[in-house]
């Protein structure tokens, strides 16, 4: 074996970097955890890809570019299953393929994660014009994990609590990655290896004629049995028992989808992170996510030098709604705005929380290029 | 009294998952057994088979085994078996896949497993239609047949699953019918043995579906009938002209050969055996 390759063969890339967004992905996978990814090519999440085919092998992971999206995301779920940390990148059209086996891992409660860099139809502009979709794109009902980072240094954390989450809830978990962010260089600071938390799922103790693959408390997600080690476990989308088995019955079906979905919804205090800035004496706030937290910051701080009273929510969990924390906010600020960049959709979800309590203002833009600090304190002052 | 038999492969299946829900008459319940049989002959480790299917009839064959399964989404056997046997390289996998499942919806995987030789096993139940939707056409339904959607006859030529395997690299390629259990058992051990992509085509009939409306008929053994006659071996095949060929499906092993397996790019892995 080629000693040079040998001598590479470390998982967490310590030091401070200048590094690209899409690596700060890779190494931030490879720090929490990863062990199998699948992909395939498409602009701009090609990076990703390309560092995980050398660097994943190194560290004894597997890497695999499938024949399309499809196969990288049922690839993932069957070595998810058979007891992998598993990842795939992609961008936006890539993303619709793999609506399907997301809806798939959610239904057998496979954790995984999944990167999608988001880029305008077709060409590699930026937007935020998937948010919708990465939490409901698939068929069926089910609850998504989202994750917005803002920086290369967020791109690299976010992706290990990407792992986090998804092997803790046992679901797929979404970093929502965007051109702008994707294939920009930042400063990216990786901590030592002993400082970084890796979870992993809880898996039975049972012994296999005991152990029934779909038995959860309320509310979480079953314990897990390895593969052919006896425990022959079903995984199928159709309805299933506890155990495992294919048998439709209506009441079996509520109660087993109110766990899938409230494994994430019931929990979303637990699972949901943000960031305020300027709030303490703020009489109104942006709320931004992604790369759109950039932009509204520098605005909230003109706004502060003119003498203007503005706040900053940044989201980082983007799905579960933060809800609780939302409508806080709105009870006690005169105006909300929402800082994204497409036609307006997160807005819907802002404004049924917040409209009770204060009014909206959306500042939106949808021309595949970021908001700046100027457009969004522009719309604040119209509206003040 | 005398004392109730117990068949001998029931141990491999799930448990109360008896009696299976394949119509009166349907292929799929024989090769059930002959995979079985096959296991047993071989004494194989049943806990470290993994059995794969999609959707459709053939696709339901893994719901009743006693192993750990995959089952329920159209077409992608062979990805979730390449996340397996990338990852957990001595698990051994075993997919169950109708002609829809693999040739239609599933055909591009199909392709690049093959060309890539991933270490599986794909046995291919094909019964000429879309059995488990209500008979429309498939990828594999002859020229001029009637089904629910060519009501006029089809205007398509079916794909030879075999030759296609073939070119695309697969490693061990047999046909037979359900009709022939013997060699078809015989085929699966070999496949079961063998390193590499195998692929195990078995017509079966459909009499409710395939049987009614392209044949005309509901009775199984009269589709199983059509097969047999439309059915010829190879060694008898091979001494005949092309068009003396052209309309029969020829039965066999046609390749059989050994080459380096598939594990994506894993440097530091070492295949368990």
């Amino acid at each position: 074996m080629d000693k040079k390759l040998k001598k590479k063969n470390y998982r967490v890339n310590s030091g401070i970097h200048f590094m690209l967004g899409n690596y700060a992905v890779v190494e931030g996978a490879l720090a929490g955890g990863c062990d199998y990814f699948a992909g395939y090519p498409i602009t701009p999440a090609n990076e990703i890809s390309e560092l995980m085919s050398k660097r994943l092998p190194e560290v004894g992971g597997v890497f695999v570019q499938g024949e399309d999206e499809l196969f990288s995301i049922y690839s993932l779920v069957s070595a998810s299953l058979a007891g992998a940390k598993a990842m795939t990148a992609t961008a936006s059209a890539g993303f619709n393929y793999m609506q399907e086996g997301i809806g798939y891992a959610c239904a057998v409660e496979a954790p995984c994660v999944i990167v999608n860099v988001q880029r305008c139809r077709g060409e590699n502009f930026a937007t935020q014009a998937d948010v919708m979709q990465m939490r409901w794109g698939a068929s069926g009902d089910y609850e998504s994990i989202v994750l917005a980072p803002s920086t290369a240094q967020e791109l690299f954390e976010y992706t290990i609590l990407a792992f986090n989450l998804a092997e803790e809830y046992r679901n797929p978990v979404i970093v929502m990655s965007e051109t702008t962010l994707a294939l920009m260089r930042e400063r990216v600071e990786i901590p030592a290896e002993e400082k970084i938390i890796k979870k992993r799922r809880k898996y039975t103790t049972l012994p296999p004629e005991l152990y029934l693959p779909f038995k959860a408390k309320k509310n979480c997600p079953p314990d897990f049995a390895p593969m052919g080690k006896g425990y022959h476990t079903l995984y199928t989308l159709n309805y299933h028992n506890e155990d495992g088995t294919i048998d439709w019955n209506d009441k079996g079906y509520r109660k087993l989808y109110q766990r899938i979905t409230g494994k994430i919804s019931e929990n979303r205090d637990k699972i949901c992170k943000a960031e305020t800035y300027f709030m303490e004496d703020a009489d109104s706030v942006i709320i931004a996510y992604g790369s759109e937290v950039r932009p509204a910051l520098d605005a909230v701080e003109i706004a502060r030098n003119d003498g203007k009273k503005i706040g900053l929510l940044k989201l980082i969990t983007v799905w579960p709604v933060h809800e609780n924390l939302i409508v806080e906010i709105a009870k006690n600020v005169g105006r909300v705005f929402i800082a994204e960049m497409n036609i307006g959709k997160y807005a819907g979800e802002i404004e049924r929380l917040c409209l009770p309590y204060c009014p909206v203002n959306r500042i939106t833009k949808n021309m595949g290029i970021i908001h700046t600090k100027d457009e969004i304190y522009s719309a604040i002052k119209e509206a003040l | 009294m005398s004392q109730l038999k117990k068949n001998p492969l029931r141990k491999y299946i799930r448990n109360g998952k008896l009696p299976h829900f394949f119509c009166p008459g349907c292929g799929c319940g024989q090769i059930l057994n002959y995979f079985l049989k096959a296991v047993d002959d071989l004494e194989l480790d049943f806990e470290k088979i993994i059995t794969i299917g999609g959707v459709g009839c053939t696709a339901r064959i893994p719901v009743y085994l006693n192993t750990d399964s995959f089952h329920g989404v159209h077409g992608r056997t062979l990805a979730w078996a390449t996340g397996i046997k990338t990852y957990q390289p001595d698990l051994k996998v075993v997919i169950f896949a109708g002609d829809g499942d693999l040739l239609s919806i599933g055909g591009n995987h199909f392709l690049h497993a093959a060309r890539r030789n991933l270490d599986v096993v794909v046995i291919l139940v094909n019964n000429f239609n879309f059995a488990m939707t209500g008979g429309q056409v498939a990828p594999t339904t002859l020229l001029d047949s009637v089904t629910m959607t060519t009501p006029f006859g089809s205007k398509e030529k079916p794909f030879d699953s075999c030759k296609l395997a073939a070119c695309a690299g697969a490693t061990y390629v047999a046909r037979w019918s359900t009709a022939k259990p013997i060699q078809t058992i015989k085929s699966i051990k070999k496949a079961l043995q063998h390193k590499g992509f195998s692929l195990i085509e078995i017509l079966s009939q459909c009499p409710t579906n395939f049987g009614r409306y392209a044949l005309k008929t509901g009775d199984p053994q009269k589709v199983l009938g059509w097969i047999e006659e439309k059915s010829m071996t190879k060694v008898k095949a091979e001494k005949l002209s092309e068009s003396e060929i052209e309309h029969k499906f020829i039965l066999g092993e046609f390749i059989h050969k050994q080459q380096p397996v598939f594990q994506g790019t894993s440097v530091f892995r070492e295949v368990e055996h």
